[in-house]
């Protein structure tokens, strides 16, 4: 039965992969980069135990926290540069 | 009582495995970046619970149990604080979502 969710996640890691790929804004890619993180926590999750390799799930807890950090710091760095750009509307209460 | 708990594992395990594929697809065929998101973060709480709870029950009462919870409890903290950053960014740069038959783009100027 873990076979099922491990190819379950395989598919929808190469489906973030396409939307990463050709996603129209910058935030759709990192949208699918998001998705992808956490499909790779669940996909370590789940071989760790396919394999009855245990010690697997302390890369998926690290990897769950690297992907969060990654995620918000990508996200900080385009807010400053669109607040730097001259927004188009600043909310006034914002300003970091 | 194992087969039980095999048996809840495995609907666990296969509901998990439905609600990530699902997600998958809804993120790379919604029209736009905000239905997109919504596909996604419900792949990142609803499929990540039901996978992780499953491998737990399979596991029993041993440490891997423990950082599965560990795990789980991240990722339920991170994944909406990432989805709300990544939608407020979204909306602070001028992406507005669209109502109805708005055109994209027309309201942000």
């Amino acid at each position: 039965m873990y076979y099922a969710v491990t190819i379950a996640t395989l598919i929808t890691m190469g489906l973030a992969l396409v939307r990463a790929l050709l996603g129209p804004s910058i935030y759709d890619r990192l949208l699918a980069a998001n998705m992808f993180g956490t499909k790779t926590v669940l996909f370590l999750s789940v071989v760790a135990f396919l394999y009855g390799r245990p010690d697997f799930l302390d890369l998926a807890l690290v990897y769950a926290l690297i992907n969060f950090i990654g995620v918000i710091a990508v996200l900080e760095f385009i807010r400053e540069r669109v607040d730097n750009n001259g927004a188009k509307k600043n909310t006034g209460e914002q300003n970091s | 009582m194992t087969t039980v708990i095999d048996i809840l594992s495995w609907v666990f395990l296969t509901g998990g495995g439905l609600f990530v594929f699902i997600g998958g697809l809804g993120a790379l065929r919604m029209p736009n970046l905000y239905t997109r998101m919504h596909a996604a973060s419900l792949t990142d709480t609803m499929g990540a619970v039901l996978v992780l709870v499953g491998i737990m029950l399979q596991a029993g009462l041993t440490l891997a149990t423990i950082k599965l919870a560990a795990i789980l409890l991240f990722l339920l903290l991170t994944s909406p604080t990432a989805s709300n950053a990544l939608a407020s960014a979204a909306i602070l740069s001028g992406l507005q979502p669209q109502e109805g038959t708005v055109r994209p783009g027309g309201a942000s100027e």
